[in-house]
């Protein structure tokens, strides 16, 4: 059984008790996924699961037999940051910087989200497109705590790069 | 060579004002930025090394007694299993903020439920995990008080008595004598507590997420009984503190003995609900606000009186009548703090203990008596600020509140005149707004820096001093930049590392100012080196761009290092300014609140903060700690509160789930303004502390707003639905 993390393929393990998150961060080498609670209650383990977000802390690595998985790390890198990444960086939208990978990815997914047109409890019109309000980003990024209190900043570089389409 | 200073006097040359490279105080990235947003930042569960096993802490099932048996064979058998490990070395609660020393009482005996009692190790943390469910641990219990309202308090020694308050009340035109209450507090930093040690036979070296290594280093070797030239402590990026790291804690000491006795390296990693049951809690606090005024509106008393809680043994009060102290006049004045000794975790520092729960009290208190008085509020504090210490009698450092008020009320739009409750109604939600001062007050601490302008031209700045996203790596490189001439991409900074000289710590807002002034100094001398060897005058010097010169001709940096580095340690050390001045920080918070009419639920709409904290060393980054500490007001004000089982002394929301930290919709875009200041007193480069000000006072501007909104006056917080659902007037 084998996993594509980032384009490259891991073997899973034999033990069914190590969680996706902890595969990312220990088995594959990949710490830029952050464990903040371990049950899905901060969203900082936030990567994007065949194209869906998820909490990687609430699922064993086990159940994604030739899954593939974007974490942070496929997003962009130092080097090569995404326009969301970019953006982060301008507007400040971090602190300490543990819940940033995760909220880069729940963003990424997040935009794609509103795209393919799903709705969420801010939206207005059920039937129309979803807009990308202020409202919108906030009700659809509260999965993802960041204690430090970065939030107008971490909207304000959702809001520019999702103003541009990138 | 080292350069030192210890500030006795104020120090108003503004130095970085007449410096030529121009990015002091620019809103400038932060140089870790990217590695924050690519993940590859690295904390101190995330050093990948060869061989490393894993421990997980046991907790205690009681809260009081002693740890009679444990039974090793019970879990020794299990797969993986390496370890179980209980011995006088290992804490049983973490250190205090400069405590410099280890905690004194050791896992044996049980003083909190959830207390850490034993440290299992196994070769994966699935499998450590597992066996430390299964360890079966014997306790001998004793009865024991969960309940600060079930005990005496015992007053503290350090209260303030002057004149007669009780008379002052019976003489007053107008007065208010309330009891507000405030419930605990977690810091609840996003990265749970954590480390990695290696001991390779001679030093010990520990990966941790630690906020002041300078004092740690000295704790962790006492409760090892090593030397601190045994240990290296590396604390390179720290995942929020918040008070919550500030001394060592159990995994640090845990990880530590293990890797020690096994001789391999061991991580320990705390689960969220073990931060929440083992780490530093805020006490709760039932305070007496009582304030007396003439019909003119001056002040002519104050009471502020507290009781909080700790366990037995523990030192800390949490500070609650700190700036009341000192922030309005008044010639009677009663400022006491009382401790119940009780059994729940430690208490000790989170986010800007005292005025983070007494500001909001105090400022609520004089809201009602604005409203019996028939002032405006902002008015009535302006009537009322001291032109002294109001009972030392010392003068006043710089103090920007009245431009605070002034500036955020002018911003916000608030309207003077009679201010009438239930005014304002949009469907079913009442909008209100309200105001409230801020002070916290102004620390410093010993650093050293070392800064070495290397032979290429450019810089290195090295500290143990951390980052625990404040912003300290951006700052630093932007004073040495200013100082010596360089763009910030030609300083390097490092930090949290106890091989660099030892820095403050993060802790108390004194972090920027106190490791800033040691930079400061050390670039001073730098800059008197290259003066003498241009022949002219320090004062003559201009440094800019990587060249140096007096004016009409500049010469490159490289040439005159010419091939040999120029290093220098700065020391900066307080001094009689402390005492010769009252040195705090100053700000206006104004609220705007919808309170449903039907659920009693209050969302902020909109929230200004100004604040006067020195001068601004980065926009950007002291944009960003203001923000965060409005979030922290709206987090207090409405939802944080740990809630304990009052019969066995168990915290019961132990996470994240339950424990509710604001999310992204609880925060509307929030105003910021940062008021001009340079204060001599506080610091070599006029910088005042400024982590915890954005956070002492806003949740009373919340309260006063609800009552402006929907009629309904809060004594307790958080500001729940249910709360204020009771006090909300009959329709």
């Amino acid at each position: 059984m084998s996993i594509v993390i980032n384009s490259v393929e891991y073997h899973l393990p034999s033990d069914p008790r190590v969680s996706l998150l902890d595969f990312i961060r220990d088995h594959a080498g990949l710490p830029g996924t952050k464990k903040g609670c371990d049950h899905g209650q901060c969203g900082a383990c936030t990567v994007i699961l065949d194209g869906v977000r998820v909490n990687s802390c609430l699922t064993f690595a086990v159940m994604h037999d030739s899954c593939e998985v974007t974490t942070i790390e496929g997003i962009g890198s130092a080097e090569q940051p995404s326009a969301l990444q970019q953006a982060f960086v301008r507007h400040d939208s971090y602190q300490c910087g543990y819940c940033t990978p995760g909220q880069i990815c729940s963003a990424t997914a997040m935009l794609a989200e509103i795209a393919a047109g799903w709705p969420s409890d801010a939206t207005e019109d059920l039937s129309a497109q979803p807009s990308l309000s202020d409202e919108e980003i906030r009700e659809r990024m509260s999965g993802n705590l960041c204690r430090c209190g970065a939030y107008p900043n971490i909207v304000a570089a959702i809001r520019e790069v999702a103003g541009t389409g990138e | 060579m080292t350069a030192h200073l210890k500030q006795d006097k104020p120090d108003d040359r503004n130095v970085l004002d007449r410096m030529a490279q121009g990015i002091i105080g620019k809103p400038i990235d932060r140089p870790e930025g990217l590695l924050k947003v690519s993940g590859s930042a690295t904390y101190a569960a995330e050093y990948l090394i060869d061989g490393c096993v894993e421990g997980v802490i046991v907790t205690s099932t009681c809260a009081r007694g002693a740890v009679t048996r444990i039974d090793e064979a019970s879990v020794l058998s299990m797969p993986g299993v390496i370890a179980v490990i209980c011995e006088p070395r290992m804490i049983a609660r973490p250190a205090q903020g400069t405590a410099n020393e280890a905690p004194q009482h050791k896992v044996g005996t049980v003083h909190y439920w959830g207390q850490p009692v034993a440290l299992v190790v196994a070769e994966t943390c699935e499998q450590a995990r597992d066996a430390a469910k299964c360890l079966v641990v014997d306790y001998a219990t004793q009865d024991a008080e969960f309940n600060p309202e079930d005990v005496v308090p015992e007053p503290q020694p350090d209260g303030t008595r002057k004149g007669d308050l009780d008379q002052a009340m019976e003489d007053a035109d107008q007065c208010v004598d309330l009891t507000f209450t405030t419930e605990g507090h977690a810091s609840a930093a996003m990265e749970p507590h954590a480390a990695i040690a290696e001991w390779d036979g001679k030093t010990l070296t520990v990966y941790a997420s630690l906020q002041m290594l300078n004092y740690n280093i000295a704790e962790l070797a006492d409760a090892l009984e090593l030397k601190q030239s045994q240990i290296r402590l590396i604390s390179r990026y720290v995942g929020g503190g918040f008070g919550s790291k500030l001394g060592i804690s159990e995994e640090v000491v845990a990880a530590s003995v293990a890797a020690m006795k096994l001789e391999r390296p061991v991580r320990v990693v705390m689960s969220r609900q073990q931060v929440f049951q083992t780490i530093m809690r805020r006490s709760e606090t039932r305070q007496r606000v009582r304030l007396s005024a003439k019909s003119d509106g001056t002040f002519t008393g104050i009471g502020h009186e507290a009781i909080v809680s700790n366990l037995p043994g523990e030192e800390f009060a949490e500070p609650v009548t700190q700036s009341t102290d000192f922030l309005y006049a008044g010639d009677n004045r009663i400022m006491q703090i009382a401790v119940a000794r009780i059994h729940r975790m430690t208490a000790g520092s989170v986010r800007a203990p005292g005025e983070a729960v007494g500001m909001p009290a105090l400022e609520a208190a004089i809201d009602e008596l604005a409203e019996k008085l028939g002032i405006d509020p902002i008015d009535l504090r302006l009537r009322n600020l001291p032109s002294k210490h109001p009972v030392k009698g010392t003068p006043f450092a710089s103090r920007k509140l009245a431009e605070c008020l002034n500036e955020g009320a002018k911003s916000f739009g608030w309207q003077t005149g009679k201010r009438t409750p239930r005014s304002r109604r949009e469907g079913e939600w009442w909008i209100g707004t309200g105001v409230a001062s801020a002070a916290r007050v102004h620390n410093v601490g010993e650093a050293k820096a070392r800064v070495t302008l290397r032979a290429d031209g450019t810089a290195l700045v090295e500290t143990d001093m951390t980052d625990i996203g404040t912003g300290t790596y951006a700052i630093l490189g932007q004073i040495a930049g200013e100082m010596l001439g360089l763009d910030v991409t030609s300083v390097e900074v490092q930090l949290g590392d106890t091989r660099h000289p030892r820095g403050p710590g993060s802790g108390g807002s004194w972090g920027a100012a106190s490791i800033g002034s040691a930079v400061f100094l050390a670039c001073e001398a730098i800059r008197k080196e290259l003066a003498g060897r241009l022949k002219i005058k320090p004062d003559a010097l201009i440094l800019k761009d990587g060249k140096a010169g007096s004016g009409k001709q500049a010469v490159a940096l490289t040439e005159l290092t010419n091939g040999k580095p120029i290093a220098v340690i700065g020391h900066y050390e307080p001094g009689a300014v402390e005492e010769d001045f009252v040195a705090s920080g100053y700000g206006a918070f104004f609220a705007e609140v919808a309170v449903n009419n039907w659920t009693g639920e209050t969302r902020v709409r909109r929230m200004t903060g100004a604040f006067g904290f020195g001068r601004v060393l980065n926009a950007k980054t002291a944009r960003s700690q203001c923000i965060g500490g409005m979030v922290w007001c709206i987090g207090s004000a409405l939802t944080e509160a740990l809630h304990f089982d009052p019969n066995d002394g168990h915290l019961v929301n132990c996470d994240l789930a339950e424990y509710h930290v604001p999310v992204h919709r609880d925060i509307p875009d929030l105003d910021v303004i940062m008021v001009e200041e340079r204060d001599a007193v506080a610091s070599l480069i006029q910088s005042k502390g400024i982590g915890e000000l954005g956070m002492c006072g806003g949740a009373g501007a919340i309260a006063n707003a609800i009552y402006n909104a929907c009629g309904a006056r809060m004594h307790a917080f958080p500001m729940t639905p249910d709360r204020v659902l009771a006090a909300m007037p009959e329709n």
